[in-house]
């Protein structure tokens, strides 16, 4: 599954993955920033940036080629709103979308190869991230696995019952309903579960991290030049048109 | 004559939906003890052991350890008993095998390098050391339990609590979790349907019926009397697919 492969990655030895979080996550907030307020040669500066998250993804020791099409799967949504826009006449803009989206995809990707979720979550509540919202982003990346495994068994007992061969259109959607009405019980009967193991286990609505945080002279030097390179090129880019 | 690790009277539960899952159960526990919680499905067991560390409250007593269980003592008290759960999937919810079973300690305020010193030191004891960087869901159904209860045994409790520990686990599983149970020191409480392994771990048993111990002996005697145990005629056509 896609997000067994990122948290394999994230779990990889290289000085990136080393860095403290909260700087890779600023350094991607500035990096997000930057890309999408871009407007001139923007084809150009586009190029420089992909080449310099090449250049990250080596040094984090990430496959290079599977990073670069993992991010591209954003494509699949942008492509349309940029499809639209060319048959508008404007590809100039549909060109901005899908340079701008995928830059984004893959930055982000980037991040999340190199920090191991619970790093990450912990590095954004250390900035100010809610952390009600941060422990439902933990829970949800912990169980889709489990509901999506639970959504496939779902299926294969509704195939092995005859589901989807002669059905009317309708039929199946009813059905098809019935499955996620379902599937949303079971995974409230197991949020219910987990929150109980947890009460048991002494949680008191705060997660304990197991590696504190600590800053040090390579992650401000890094925090440094990951957020000034990017605001260099898009500089000396527009500067020199 | 000492106190019992835990002593309950005449408690009593009703779930929101009106149905009475305890009405009016006396236990008790004593240190070294195993006790096999048996009976059908429906008659309050699971019910029951959530009423020992707080997690269900009703009306009659509950005391852990001399604490009452009550909310002030609910952080002692639930260091003092591990509750196991049916479903181990539930109970790993942390990223990574190291990090579940240290939440616990963290939680008891031990600190990171404590915390991870007693999670090592429990996966140890459960064989699961070399899983510690593993995240939870590349586990077995039987590293999952195994993982499960180095979650507990990490908070050092003086009472372990399983309920339906066999479930999921096939029979060489079931006789590993059944070696590695016999090894632990704390008092037991099992609750099973799997005669065989209760009979394996247990000194004695209570039989559920209807939210009451109905009865209280030995595993085999329970069983016995509650026709707890498939006939061995119709064992054998089991298994030979009859």
């Amino acid at each position: 599954m896609h997000h067994v492969i990122l948290e394999r990655w994230s779990r990889g030895r290289s000085p990136l993955h080393r860095r403290d979080p909260r700087f890779k996550a600023v350094a991607l907030l500035v990096f997000l920033v930057v890309v999408a307020t871009a407007g001139q040669r923007l084809p150009l500066v586009a190029a420089v940036w992909f080449l310099l998250l090449c250049g990250t993804a080596v040094a984090a020791r990430l496959p290079l080629a599977a990073a670069a099409a993992r991010a591209g799967i954003v494509l699949s949504f942008t492509a349309v709103f940029a499809g639209i826009s060319w048959l508008a006449g404007d590809p100039a803009r549909a060109l901005s979308l899908i340079l701008k989206s995928y830059l984004s995809a893959f930055a982000v990707l980037l991040l999340v190869s190199t920090t191991p979720m619970s790093g990450l979550l912990h590095g954004l509540e250390r900035l100010g991230a809610p952390r009600f919202l941060l422990m439902v982003a933990q829970f949800l990346y912990r169980y889709l696995f489990v509901i999506s495994e639970k959504a496939q068994h779902m299926h294969r007992a509704a195939l092995s019952r005859g589901f989807g061969g002669s059905r009317r259109r309708s039929g199946r959607m009813e059905a098809a309903a019935g499955a996620v009405a379902t599937l949303f019980a079971k995974s409230y009967g197991r949020a219910e579960g987990i929150h109980r193991a947890m009460l048991a286990r002494g949680f008191n609505g705060q997660f304990q991290p197991l590696e504190p945080l600590r800053a040090g002279a390579a992650d401000w030097a890094f925090g440094a030049a990951a957020v000034l390179a990017p605001i260099a090129v898009r500089v000396a880019i527009e500067r020199g048109a | 004559m000492t106190a019992p690790l835990i002593e309950v009277r005449g408690l009593r539960f009703r779930y929101e939906d009106g149905a009475e899952a305890l009405r009016g159960v006396d236990f008790h526990l004593e240190a070294g003890e195993t006790v096999a919680l048996l009976g059908p499905n429906g008659s309050g067991k699971t019910t029951f052991v959530l009423h020992l560390n707080g997690l269900l409250s009703g009306e009659g007593s509950v005391t852990v350890c001399g604490l009452p269980v009550e909310g002030r003592n609910l952080a002692a008290v639930r260091r003092k008993i591990g509750l196991v759960f049916q479903d181990a999937e539930s109970q790993l919810f942390m990223p990574t095998v190291l990090e579940d079973v240290a939440f616990g300690p963290l939680n008891a305020g031990a600190s990171p390098e404590e915390a991870a010193r007693r999670a090592h030191a429990a996966l140890d004891t459960v064989g699961m050391a070399a899983a510690a960087g593993k995240a939870p869901y590349h586990l077995s159904a039987g590293e999952k339990k195994r993982v499960a209860i180095a979650g507990i045994l990490a908070m050092d409790p003086e009472i372990l609590v399983l309920d339906e520990p066999t479930t999921f686990l096939d029979p060489p599983g079931q006789r590993a979790l059944a070696g590695l149970l016999e090894g632990l020191p704390q008092a037991k409480i099992l609750v099973t349907h799997d005669v065989p392994f209760a009979r394996a771990l247990a000194t004695r048993a209570v039989f559920f019926e209807q939210g009451r111990i109905a009865a209280e002996g030995g595993v085999a005697e329970l069983a016995r009397r509650f026709q707890w145990e498939l006939p061995v005629k119709e064992q054998a056509e089991r298994r030979c697919g009859g």
